[in-house]
C-alpha cells in the first residue's frame, strides 16, 4: 500500500472540559479527494487547523507526506497549501503581487512562470494589477485557490471552496480539481455543506459529529447504506439525530 | 539557509509592496519626525536666543529628539510591519504557510532597520538645513548610541506585538503611547539629576536613559562614560532578551488556545 499523503492518527482537541475533536484518525492517498462533512461545530475545521500547523492537537499526529506537522512543521507545509473563505488573501496587494509574495515563502521554482500560467488558469489576467480588495467575492475565492495551487502541493486543503462562486465557476474549479487530483501526486481534503458538488468530487467522504468521526465511505451508496435517498438527507441524518447513526 | 532568506524577504517584499502603493503609508513616516524637528529646532533657536548662560540648546535638544525619535521609529517599524498583518487578516495565510517564527521576526525587524535609517537621514539633513545642527559632531559615539536606541526600540515593537497578539487588534492601542509614556524616565531633554531621587532609580532601569546621559556628556566636551554605556548594552540585550521570550511565548499560547485560527475571525467581530 503506498504511503498516504496525508496521515491523521487519534488528533484530538479539548479545551478545558470540552472536547472538540475526540481522537479521529483517518488518510488521504494519492490522486483521493476525501470530504470531510459535518455540520456547523462538528470539529472540521479544527481538523483542517490542526493539519495546517495553526493549532496544537491536545493528542494525536498529523503526518504529511512521511513529516510530523509537530517535528517538521517547515517541511511540511511546504508540501501543503490550502484555501479557506475565512482566509482572504490581504486586499491591500494587488493579485500579483499576493502570488508574488506566497510564491516565496512557497519556494516556488520559475515562481514568475507559475504564476503566469495560474492567472491564466484561473481567469485572473485581466485582475493581475487590482487589488484583491476591490475583487467581488468569487475572483476573490479564485485567487486564493491559484495561490493554493502555487507550489504544486502533495495536500491540499480546501474549506468550502466554491462557496462564493456562481454554479458555471463552481463546475469549473471542481473539474480543475479533479483534474489536479488524478494527474499529479497529490491527496486532497475537501469540505462544503454542498452535497451535490460532495458527491460529485469526492471519491471517499467522513462524516464527522460531535468531534468524532461518524460514518465513512463512497459517497454514492453511503446513502443507500443507511437507508436514506440522498447525501443530503444523510447530512440532515447525522446533524439532527447522530446517535442513531453511531454504531 | 537560501531558504530561509528566501522567506524573509518575502516578508520584506511585502512591506515593500505596501509601501509602494500607498503614499499614505509613506508620508507618516517622515511627517512627525519633520514637525519635531521643526519644533525642537525652534525652540532650541529661542533658548538660546534667551539664555544667558553660553550653553548652545540646538545639539542638546535637537541631537536629543533625532536620537528619541530615532528610537521612536525603530519601534513603529516592527509595530507597524506586524499590523499589517493584523489589519490585513492575514494571520491565517502567514502562520500557515512554511515559515518559521524567527523568520517572520527577523523579516520586521530589517524592514524597521530599512524605514529607521532612511527617516534618520531625512531628520539629520533637516536639521542641518535648516537649524544647523552638527549632528556627527558627536562623533564615534554616535554608532553605539544610535545601536542601542535601534535594538531598544525593537525590543519595544517585539513586546507590542506580543501584546497585540495576546489581546487582539484593540490593544494596539496600548502600543502607542509607549513612548511617550516612556520618554519622562528615558530623560531625552534633561538629566537624570533632574529626577527626584526614587524616580531616578526607575529611570536607571531605562536603557536609553544611558544613551541621553552619554550625548549630553559628550556635547559637553566630557566625553561618554564607559560604564553607564555597559550597564545600557546589558539592559538592551536584556529587554530584547525578554521580548523575544514573550512574542514566543504569546505565539505558542495562540497555537495551543486556537488564537491564531480565530484571529481573522475576532478581528473581523
Amino acid at each position: 500500500m503506498p504511503a498516504p499523503v496525508l496521515a491523521v492518527k487519534g488528533l484530538g482537541k479539548r479545551y478545558g472540559l470540552t472536547t472538540a475533536l475526540d481522537g479521529i484518525s483517518f488518510r488521504v492517498g494519492c490522486h483521493e479527494i476525501l470530504g470531510l462533512l459535518g455540520p456547523n461545530g462538528a470539529g472540521k475545521t479544527t481538523t483542517i487547523n490542526m493539519i495546517l500547523g495553526v493549532l496544537e492537537p491536545s493528542f494525536g499526529s498529523v503526518t504529511i507526506d512521511g513529516m510530523d506537522i509537530s517535528t517538521h512543521r517547515c517541511e511540511a507545509l511546504e508540501r501543503t497549501n490550502f484555501t479557506a473563505v475565512y482566509a482572504p488573501l490581504p486586499g491591500n496587494l494587488t493579485v500579483w503581487q499576493n502570488l508574488r509574495v506566497f510564491a516565496m515563502l512557497y519556494g516556488v521554482p520559475s515562481a514568475k512562470a507559475r504564476i503566469e500560467a495560474l492567472l491564466g488558469e484561473y481567469d485572473l489576467l485581466p485582475f493581475r494589477n487590482t487589488r484583491c480588495g476591490v475583487l467581488s467575492s468569487g475572483e476573490q475565492t479564485r485567487v486564493s485557490l491559484a495561490k493554493a495551487m502555487l507550489n504544486r502541493p502533495r495536500l491540499l486543503l480546501l474549506d468550502e471552496p466554491t462557496a462564493s462562486l456562481d454554479p458555471s465557476s463552481a463546475r469549473e474549479i471542481r473539474s480543475r480539481i479533479r483534474e489536479f487530483a488524478a494527474t499529479s501526486e497529490a491527496g486532497v481534503l475537501w469540505t462544503s455543506h454542498n452535497m451535490y458538488e460532495v458527491a460529485e468530487v469526492c471519491s471517499r467522504v467522513l462524516f464527522l459529529s460531535h468531534g468524532k468521526i461518524l460514518l465513512e465511505g463512497d459517497p454514492k451508496t453511503l446513502p443507500a447504506e443507511h437507508g436514506k435517498e440522498s447525501l443530503e438527507d444523510l447530512f440532515v441524518a447525522v446533524a439532527r439525530e447522530p446517535l442513531s447513526l453511531e454504531d | 539557509m537560501a531558504a530561509r532568506l528566501r522567506r524573509v524577504a518575502a516578508i520584506l517584499l511585502r512591506l515593500f509592496y505596501l509601501l509602494r502603493g500607498s503614499s499614505a503609508r509613506v508620508v507618516p513616516l517622515f511627517a512627525w519626525q519633520a514637525v519635531d524637528i521643526v519644533l525642537w529646532g525652534f525652540i532650541s533657536r529661542y533658548l538660546n536666543s534667551v539664555s544667558s548662560a553660553r550653553f548652545n540648546f540646538i545639539p542638546a535638544l535637537l541631537g536629543a529628539i533625532i536620537l528619541w525619535d530615532f528610537l521612536v521609529r525603530a519601534l513603529h517599524g516592527v509595530i507597524v510591519a506586524f499590523m499589517e498583518d493584523v489589519w490585513s487578516r492575514n494571520f491565517l495565510n502567514i502562520f500557515a504557510a512554511p515559515l518559521a517564527i524567527s523568520e517572520y521576526l527577523t523579516g520586521l525587524v530589517l524592514f524597521s532597520v530599512a524605514t529607521s535609517v532612511v527617516v534618520l537621514a531625512v531628520m539629520v539633513v533637516l536639521a542641518t538645513a535648516a537649524f544647523g545642527l552638527h549632528f556627527f559632531a558627536i562623533g564615534v559615539m554616535l554608532v553605539p548610541f544610535l545601536l542601542l536606541l535601534f535594538l531598544f526600540g525593537v525590543a519595544l515593537g517585539i513586546f507590542g506585538a506580543a501584546i497585540v497578539l495576546r489581546w487582539g487588534p484593540a490593544a494596539e492601542w496600548l502600543i502607542w503611547p509607549l513612548p511617550a509614556l516612556l520618554s519622562p524616565l528615558a530623560c531625552v531633554f534633561y538629566p537624570l539629576s533632574a529626577l527626584p531621587p526614587w524616580l531616578q532609580w526607575v529611570a536607571r532601569l531605562v536603557p536609553p536613559t544611558y544613551v541621553f546621559e552619554g550625548m549630553r556628556s559628550v556635547v559637553a566636551g566630557h566625553g561618554a562614560p564607559f560604564t553607564p554605556l555597559l550597564i545600557c548594552t546589558a539592559l538592551t540585550a536584556l529587554s530584547l532578551v525578554v521580548a523575544c521570550r514573550a512574542f514566543l511565548r504569546v505565539y505558542h499560547h495562540a497555537v495551543r488556545s486556537g488564537l491564531i485560527a480565530r484571529y481573522s475571525a475576532e478581528t473581523v467581530s
